[in-house]
């Protein structure tokens, strides 16, 4: 049911979008009118999340650690698996964020005849997400090009390079390859494997099937449908340089990418898709396991009510007394 | 009790097959040795906690206040504003099942509410219905749900059927850590008097007399003393305990465990003759004679409530320094809350060890060793004279605990230290131990016997590489640095395995210290040392 929903939630949309070239009179609105209403919604959305989350403090410091503490001189510590600089927080920081650390650990635990309970390399996982990941972000990269006058060297550079094995007319990018095959991947893992599906929310489904929407027809409209790629930079450039035009002829195909993308793009912040920026807040990754080296401070530390020496002295006081230990007051 | 518990055989028959049943509709069926009982009311009243009374969490009816609701929405509302831990982690997971089978209770049990990521989300669920836009408007659709007594009631079986133990933060992309989102959920059960009597009875001891065990000041004095007597015998050397004495350079404190239960009691042992070999100029306190510290598993203010004592005894006995024994939550509090909570202790030094000098520079802060730190670099200095041949006829392996390893990284000091004293030292599977540690399953309190079958299910992944490194290896010892370890393991090891002895770090210092004057013909436990036999 709920990959249904998700499904039809994202077929409705797309067909929304399609409908939004198909009909001149809502050109307007979905080639300008949307997409601003969609960069305002991410920006004002993820700046809010932000804010709200860095308005609860971390009153305690509470890395996880993965690596030998800093102690004694003589024993080697783990300067990134348990910093203790700042500079080993931010390589560790670098490393979840860029190779995505944690999830290279992944391994799958299966119960044998015995019991026996065997630990297997499972790195799918990782490589699924991390293929998405990178392909995303050069894909958003590449896209410069419609947004920007003259196109930088280096996006031209990364093209080239996605382009690198100069297959078919127009050039096959690799990172359309992998978007595809790694969102696929994904979403199988959804579907098939029982205890994923289990876990699995309609959102789950609703952001993968909205990203494979968004790749579908990119991928279509660069190999197999022509599109005036001069009109929709005309768009994108009206649409960065705030002297928007409605576009013409540029076909329904790109209103319903444009539309995905609008989508998803406000959809951004309101959704699981906040641990973008959310990652770089993660008190167990991103504090140095400097605990006893110096002081946190938690800003709501409030008193509580102990139990004082005192207190437990005068309690006990005949049974200490006979115990022969030393007293506060004889 | 014990003729409940199911067998091995049948108990290892695990179907991790999810149910037909949506998650979302809550079912919790509280089974005889799966869940723990009610905390009594008169350890809530002791410690001026809500709403004390008697209820038990396998009948119906739970004796809710009327508006428990409020009191549990109120207080996520305050606790997502205090705590961005608790905040980010009920925003940011993807559910992309890193964790699910990383968790031992999920690992030995099937049951997919053990899934670290479903665990939370009975929580997140209840977040998302009143505390998001999305929630509120969608509902079901968009993961959230009413906040019913069956949500509660799974709250109570799913975050107490959690050990805190932290490893599933391990593998988790974003670092979500269970381990805090289980504390709030248990701070909001205890909101409304839902909590288990095996973590409230120690709370309640240890704000009253100091300790988890209740023991009085001459109960405390009583077991030291027989401590020293016992070595006397065994090593023919009177050792001094000091207690309660003003001016030691350092105050030594221990988890109550070590000298009240078997095996601790050895540990105890070893320290007491590690620190008169050393001449360890030292005082235990009958006040603050309790390291561990059963409020972490109740709630922040709790923590803070029961380890104020210790600074505070430092502070009357106007010691130095303070040195910590061999425990696993205790440590945790002592590493990441302690010095934040009750600190700064500005009224002690920088700890410096009186034997070799060695400043414990990561300690400057909190002024508080580890007493494997503090061994470790006696050993490095070659201060100990020490025969590991006296540990022969152990065969030894060692367990991380969760606390040690993954909330302070002590994993190379004990085992330096284990290397020194014995001759025969084997590793588990890497998967299981160090970060990776895998839990004995009877953390965060949960080490009761009502909840026996559930222990046996978490431990069972813990228990399996024991078996590995007995069958590859002939491992007969399994060391540990937890109180809690030390006290749930023998029963682990023999429901699972077999012919496992469990053991402190500093039983095998104890064993393999060679004391000036010292007569010895037997290991701590009474047993003929190799060569040495009458």
């Amino acid at each position: 049911m709920k990959v249904l929903y998700s499904l039809g939630a994202v077929a409705v949309l797309a067909a929304l979008g399609w409908l939004g070239g198909a009909v001149a009179g809502l050109r307007g609105l979905f080639g300008i009118v949307l997409p601003y209403a969609a960069i305002a919604a991410f920006l004002a959305g993820l700046a809010w999340r932000v804010i709200r989350w860095a308005n609860s403090p971390v009153p305690f410091r509470i890395p996880t650690t993965s690596g030998q503490q800093r102690s004694l001189g003589w024993i080697k510590s783990g300067w990134l698996e348990s910093p203790w600089t700042t500079l080993g927080v931010i390589g560790r920081m670098a490393l979840e964020i860029l190779l995505f650390r944690s999830l290279f650990r992944n391994t799958q635990a299966q119960l044998r005849e015995g019991p026996k309970l065997v630990y297997a390399e499972s790195k799918f996982l990782w490589l699924g997400a991390l293929a998405f990941h990178w392909s995303f972000l050069v894909i958003f990269l590449r896209h410069l090009r419609f947004f920007l006058e003259p196109v930088p060297g280096c996006v031209l550079s990364l093209q080239d390079l996605d382009g690198f094995f100069q297959v078919g007319a127009p050039v096959l990018y690799v990172t359309d390859v992998v978007i595809g095959a790694a969102l696929l991947y994904l979403l199988a893992r959804r579907l098939f494997a029982a205890q994923i599906r289990y876990i699995s929310l309609a959102t789950d489904y609703f952001a993968l099937f909205l990203l494979l929407g968004l790749a579908a027809s990119g991928i279509l409209m660069r190999y197999f449908t022509k599109v005036n790629i001069l009109e929709i930079k005309r768009l994108a450039m009206g649409l960065v340089t705030f002297t928007p035009v409605v576009p013409q002829g540029i076909g329904s195909l790109f209103f319903m990418h444009l539309f995905l993308l609008s989508v998803l793009v406000a959809y951004f912040p309101f959704s699981k898709l906040a641990h973008m920026a959310g990652v770089f807040l993660s008190p167990t990754r991103n504090l140095a396991n400097t605990n006893r080296m110096k002081r946190h401070v938690n800003p709501w530390n409030y008193p509580v009510k102990v139990h004082t020496y005192e207190e437990w002295e005068e309690e006990f006081h005949d049974k200490i007394k006979a115990a022969g230990l030393p007293l506060e007051r004889e | 009790m014990a003729e409940a518990t199911p067998k091995a055989e049948q108990l290892v028959q695990i179907d991790y097959r999810p149910p037909a049943r949506d998650w979302m509709d809550p079912a919790v069926e509280f089974r005889r040795g799966t869940f723990c009982y009610s905390a009594t009311p008169k350890n809530l009243h002791y410690l001026g906690l809500p709403s004390p009374r008697e209820w038990h969490p396998y009948e119906n009816d739970w004796k809710l206040p009327a508006d428990w609701r409020e009191i549990i929405l109120a207080g996520m509302k305050e606790r997502l504003g205090r705590f961005r831990s608790f905040r980010l982690f009920m925003d940011i997971c993807v559910r992309c099942g890193a964790c699910a089978d990383k968790c031992h209770f999920y690992i030995g049990s099937g049951d997919p509410k053990n899934m670290p990521v479903l665990r939370a989300e009975l929580l997140r669920s209840v977040y998302r219905r009143y505390f998001t836009t999305a929630g509120r408007l969608l509902g079901r659709l968009a993961g959230a749900r009413d906040l019913t007594e069956d949500v509660l009631k799974e709250w109570f079986y799913y975050f107490y059927q959690c050990t805190e133990c932290r490893r599933c933060s391990v593998f988790c992309p974003y670092g979500i850590d269970t381990a805090e989102v289980t504390m709030m959920g248990r701070e909001l059960l205890n909101l409304v008097g839902c909590n288990i009597n095996w973590v409230m009875e120690p709370v309640a001891n240890c704000f009253r007399t100091g300790n988890h065990l209740g023991v009085q000041p001459h109960g405390f004095k009583d077991s030291i003393d027989f401590a020293v007597d016992e070595l006397a015998e065994i090593t023919g050397i009177r050792v001094e305990a000091p207690i309660n004495k003003k001016g030691a350079e350092v105050l030594f404190v221990v988890p109550s465990a070590d000298y009240f239960a078997s095996p601790h009691y050895y540990t105890l042992l070893g320290y007491l003759m590690l620190l008169h070999e050393m001449g360890v100029d030292y005082t235990f306190s009958a006040f603050a004679s309790e390291g561990g510290n059963f409020g972490l598993f109740t709630s922040h203010e709790l923590i803070k409530r029961l380890n104020a004592k210790i600074y505070a005894e430092a502070k009357r006995l106007k010691v130095k320094w303070i040195l910590g024994g061999e425990c696993g939550h205790m440590w945790r509090v002592l590493h990441q809350y302690m010095d934040t909570m009750n600190g700064p202790a500005d009224f002690l030094e920088e700890p410096v060890s009186p034997v070799t000098g060695t400043r414990f520079d990561n300690a400057r802060s909190t002024k508080m060793v580890h007493i494997c730190e503090f061994t470790a670099d006696l050993i490095h200095h070659g201060k100990l004279k020490l025969d590991p041949t006296r540990n022969d006829k152990w065969r030894v392996t060692f367990h991380d605990s969760c606390n040690t390893a993954r909330a302070v990284g002590l994993f190379e000091e004990p085992r330096y230290i284990l290397r020194a004293v014995s001759n025969h030292f084997f590793e588990m599977p890497e998967n299981t131990i160090r970060e990776q540690t895998f839990c004995c399953g009877s953390g965060s309190g949960l080490g009761t016997d009502e909840n026996l079958e559930m222990r046996l299910r978490g431990g069972l992944p813990r228990a399996n590489a024991v078996r590995y490194v007995k069958e590859k290896h002939g491992v007969n010892l399994l060391t540990c640095i937890c109180a809690i370890d030390k006290a749930t393991l023998p029963a682990l090891m023999d429901y699972w395995v077999g012919g496992i002895e469990v053991a402190g770090v500093h039983e095998l210092v104890g064993n393999a210290l060679i004391m000036q004057g010292e007569r010895r013909t037997t290991d701590l436990r009474g047993e003929p040392l190799p060569g040495k036999e009458a």
